[in-house]
């Protein structure tokens, strides 16, 4: 087990340096760092000293090593575009896309399991049928697509909801939130809606097959003999050995999440990471898109590492990978 | 999601049975058997398969089917701007779906709109498949340490979101060359970023069908007569893991068609002067608050439909290449 855990370890630190080596090849060789810092108007000579002061003149090893060094400080430099320290600016911009991720985790794995559950204990009834089937529509729909009919229904038609922003955020130290006024609730929830929707399909369809096949065994049997009422049945013995597999995946989608929050974010105009990396993207402002993908990553390798500790603790026999499309 | 339940071992016979009958023999042989049975059973993977060639059909004879080239500024005149469907009060013959504010028929900028999404999309898929496909052989076939390499990289690559991969490849390569891409460029851009970002699925699959087969008779003869080591991977084994890649490519197909319809939603795709359905979507989007839903809505509504037929022809092709679902 010890072994596991370390060999664990040293891929996600594999992984990460991966990471680093890209978000520094990106920095180094993308362009000339040093047109980035100066005007027009330096001299030859200025931007030599700049060059011999900033070390890049030193060997590219020696460079990596430095900026590794730095990244682990949370320090990345100035952006492009905004002139300011990046670690500010994504501190800044991370409560969003964390409040929006989370609320939207929860929307997808509190419904998906209740309507999972439903649809398995129902398979053949009508409206089981018919939720699978809008399920299905709504794995095929693209999240911008998703986000675009909601804002057109129910902000330009019905004029209920807005279409962009946070709406009113109190701010505590460096968080800010949208989570205590009724006006950031109302922002949140078609961009919540929309973020939650491909995941929540997802768990509806794993926790029904769950339940089907569940319910099939003999333990399930064997309670019925004994008289047990169905509800105890049901959610006391059939679904909780459901939800093992269902905490994983959904575990592992919330990194995901995070990455498709990109999409929802510029569909909604919503002030997080994601939206500031498809500006970085446009712009190429390389700092930006060198941080977030250093810190999405992070948060992706924890997530994973967390999770296969997890499933290797409680289920050995789930070791599928699971991606998702856009 | 459904990737993950594609079946590793599909029924061999089923695709290299024909390989080598006569082409008169093979019609028979096609409406003869199993899958074009359980082809014929299917209603709804009928209407899919139709509505599929249909968006094919009219990708390829957009320049007969478009009242007018929508990308030639000459054939536009901003008298028919701003016109609603024809079956509005102020439709217009010959604006079918409407027009936008340059006075583009929005019925001709989806069909010219859906050649760039399916020409993306399919040469997309193929540099995946050819990728994966090529890296699994080689992976499963030779073990060791190639295969331990190629599997790390496509261990990490999961742990991020196809999307992610394809919107920093995007950026990598568009802060190289800036902003000077023409159109077409963008689109070689478009298909090697999603290349690159959908091939591990092929390369796991192949990798596990080829750790089965390489064990088998056939092989072993082939290598007794002394036959090189790629003959064998691409003429003996390839063809009995084309079951399951089938089905991979299939749902990919409609993977890709979502992703670059993403990139060029997020404003990293095709231009505005030629567009794919994403980038129609995008500029859509900017006219929805004045009132000009149709022409963001019929463009969605094409993806939408396209992806679900698409989606729903892989999902039918999955079960029936799987001979447990019997």
């Amino acid at each position: 087990m010890i072994v596991f855990l370390l060999r664990r370890l040293l891929q996600s630190l594999a992984v990460m340096l991966a990471v680093a080596l890209i978000a520094f090849t990106l920095f180094r060789f993308v362009g000339d760092p040093i047109n980035g810092m100066v005007g027009q108007d330096a001299t030859q000579a200025e931007r030599d000293a700049l060059r011999q002061n900033l070390g890049l003149n030193d060997s590219v090893v020696v460079q990596f090593g430095r900026f590794v060094g730095r990244t682990v400080r949370g320090e990345f430099g100035l952006s492009y575009q905004l002139a300011r320290p990046v670690n500010q600016i994504i501190l800044e911009k991370m409560p969003a896309t964390l409040e929006l991720s989370l609320v939207a985790g929860l929307i997808a794995l509190l419904v998906g399991v209740a309507l999972g559950v439903f649809t398995g204990l129902r398979p053949r009834a009508a409206s089981s049928r018919f939720l699978l089937a809008v399920s299905l529509v709504g794995v095929s729909l693209p999240t911008f697509l998703i986000g675009i009919l909601l804002i057109l229904v129910f902000a330009v038609w019905l004029r209920w909801l807005p279409s962009y922003g946070r709406g009113t955020t109190e701010q505590f130290g460096w968080w800010t939130t949208g989570l205590l006024t009724i006006d950031g609730w109302r922002s949140l929830i078609m961009p919540a809606f929309t973020l939650a929707l491909y995941p929540m399909t997802l768990i509806i369809r794993l926790v029904r097959a769950e339940m089907l096949e569940v319910l099939r065994t003999d333990y399930i049997r064997f309670a019925r003999a004994r008289g047990l009422t169905t509800r105890a049945i049901h959610f006391g013995h059939a679904l909780k050995n459901t939800l093992v597999p269902v905490i994983t995946v959904a575990g592992l989608q919330f990194g995901s999440v995070i990455a498709f929050a990109i999409i929802t974010e510029t569909v909604f105009q919503w002030p997080g990471m994601g939206l500031l990396f498809v500006q970085a993207v446009q712009n190429v402002d390389i700092p930006i898109m060198a941080a977030y993908l250093l810190v999405v990553s992070l948060i992706f390798v924890t997530i994973n590492l967390i999770v296969d500790i997890l499933y290797t603790v409680v289920d050995p026999r789930l070791r599928s990978t699971i991606q998702r499309p856009a | 999601m459904t990737e993950a339940l594609v079946p590793h071992s599909a029924e061999p016979d089923a695709v290299s049975a024909h390989t080598g009958s006569a082409t008169a023999h093979l019609f028979g042989r096609i409406v003869g058997s199993d899958i074009f049975y359980s082809f014929r059973r299917s209603r709804l993977t009928m209407v899919a398969a139709a509505i599929t060639v249909l968006f094919f059909l009219l990708a390829i004879l957009a320049p007969f089917l478009a009242v007018q080239n929508p990308f030639d500024p000459a054939q536009l005149q901003l008298m028919n701007s701003r016109i609603s469907p024809l079956w509005t009060a102020d439709g217009q013959s010959p604006f079918l779906l409407g027009t936008d504010e340059q006075g583009r028929d929005v019925f001709s900028a989806i069909l010219y709109g859906l050649r760039i999404s399916l020409t993306v999309g399919v040469l997309g898929v193929l540099l995946a498949g050819t990728l994966g496909i090529s890296l699994g052989l080689i992976a499963g076939y030779f073990g060791g340490a190639v295969d331990g390499l190629i599997m790390r990289i496509a261990d990490v690559q999961l742990t991020f979101p196809a999307i992610l991969t394809a919107l920093l490849i995007n950026g990598v390569v568009k802060s190289v060359f800036g902003n000077r891409l023409d159109a077409m460029s963008t689109l070689a851009v478009l298909v090697f970023a999603i290349g690159l970002s959908f091939w591990v699925q092929y390369a796991r699959t192949v990798r596990g069908s080829v750790m089965v087969e390489k064990n088998k008779d056939y092989v072993a003869a082939a290598q007794l007569i002394g036959l090189p080591a790629h003959v064998i991977m691409i003429r003996h084994v390839l063809p009995n893991t084309m079951g399951p890649i089938l089905v991979i490519a299939t749902i990919n197909l409609a993977l890709a068609i979502i992703t670059e319809a993403t990139l060029s939603f997020l404003g990293s795709g095709m231009p505005d002067t030629m567009p794919s359905l994403g980038t129609l979507i995008r500029i859509g989007n900017n006219y929805l608050f004045s009132g000009e839903w149709w022409v963001v809505a019929f463009p969605g509504f094409a993806l939408a439909a396209l992806i679900l037929s698409i989606n729903l022809l892989g999902d039918w092709l999955r079960d029936a290449l799987n001979p447990k679902l019997r």
